[in-house]
């Protein structure tokens, strides 16, 4: 996987809004974004009602999954480009998820709706209604997803990346600022996890760095190539951010997202923690 | 608008603001607030912490910890970065305006 595949621009989703084969999809955390306008054509997937389990903390079943991508019209040969909010995090975080279930095209739009918007691109209040596909997922990728007992085995033998904000790595706060504070786990980090904010690998438009500068980033951050390497941060949508820039863009190859990630780990039994 | 009372920020409920650090405030550019604009929250090291869209009125606020921290705002009609102080928790307003 290298930056031209895993990447789209602005420009090139501009050019693409009517070809066959091709589906945009917007994936928010509050879905209002979409409802007060989306690139023309783009179907809405809502981070929390569409990609969580109503009942258990997980990702959908595959049946599930199946079943929301086909009442979407998404078909399994088409390329599937997704952007979103919160600088693309939850659009990331929807990448892994395709990318899990084995869809063969996926693309991100580079910066995202933050930068469309800034841009002054056109968005449209249009409704969306594709017709209804037979979507057939693959069983789970987990060479891409990582439980937490890896996260426990990897203390000390693994790269692990805190992608979390310096306050949250600390323990100073317990989720990002955008998030009321009061939560039930402990603050700090897992021991041994070096902290390199997601936010180190965007610019302030939400575009991703050159592989140069990450390339650099996460070397001058302690991370060891030869080692295979976890991400994690609260709830797994930003370590998805980082995820990407790690396996899709700069190719490393084993590559895991803890999902579960600190709102799992830090309320977890006996687990050791660090803080500071 | 003289004289009006400050606005204090639209709270979700169960937000305890005794408990709570709360930086909030409008963006605004010549008289008018400016909706959707990218606010971000940098820590005392500068280094990123969180980003929100304002609202419909301009509105934006963040849930911090006591402490400094810069406000960065972008948008297609301009751009302003200002240092905000938190001494405690509690309600921290900061107006924002864009040139």
């Amino acid at each position: 996987m290298s930056r031209s595949e895993a990447l789209v621009s602005a420009d090139w989703v501009e050019e693409n809004l009517n070809t066959p084969g091709v589906v945009i999809v917007e994936v928010d955390e509050d879905t209002a974004a979409y409802d007060t306008g989306h690139i023309a054509g783009a179907v809405k997937l809502d981070w929390r009602a569409d990609l969580q389990d109503p009942v258990v903390r997980d990702a959908l079943s595959k049946e599930a999954f199946e079943k929301l991508l086909s009442a979407k019209g998404i078909g399994n040969d088409d390329t599937v480009v997704l952007y979103g909010g919160n600088n693309n995090w939850f659009a990331a975080y929807a990448y892994w998820y395709f990318k899990l279930y084995g869809h063969a095209q996926v693309k991100l739009l580079d910066g995202g709706r933050k930068k469309w918007e800034l841009e002054g691109r056109e968005l449209s209040k249009d409704e969306v209604l594709r017709p209804a596909t037979e979507y057939r997922a693959q069983a789970q990728d987990t060479s891409i997803r990582a439980f937490r007992d890896e996260a426990i085995a990897a203390i000390g033998t693994k790269n692990l990346v805190d992608v979390r904000s310096p306050d949250e790595f600390s323990g100073k706060l317990l989720a990002p600022a955008h998030l009321p504070q009061e939560q039930s786990q402990r603050g700090g980090h897992i021991p041994t996890a070096v902290n390199v904010p997601w936010s180190k690998a965007a610019n302030e438009d939400g575009t991703f760095k050159s592989d140069d500068e990450l390339t650099k980033l996460y070397g001058d951050a302690g991370l060891d190539t030869s080692k295979d390497t976890i991400a994690y941060c609260r709830i797994g949508e930003r370590s998805s951010h980082t995820w990407f820039v790690l396996h899709e863009l700069l190719g490393h190859p084993n590559v895991k997202n803890y999902d579960g990630s600190w709102t799992e780990y830090g309320s977890l039994i006996g687990v050791p923690i660090e803080k500071g | 608008m003289c004289g009006a009372p400050p606005q204090a920020p639209t709270l979700p409920p169960n937000v305890d603001i005794t408990k709570e650090t709360v930086i909030y405030g409008t963006v605004s550019k010549g008289d008018a607030p400016v909706p959707g604009a990218y606010v971000r929250l940098l820590d005392s090291t500068g280094e990123f912490t969180a980003e929100v869209l304002t609202s419909a009125t301009g509105d934006y606020r963040f849930f911090a910890a006591p402490g400094e921290w810069t406000l960065s705002v972008l948008h297609n009609s301009g751009s302003v970065r200002q240092p905000v102080s938190a001494s405690g928790p509690g309600l921290v307003e900061a107006s924002l305006v864009l040139s």
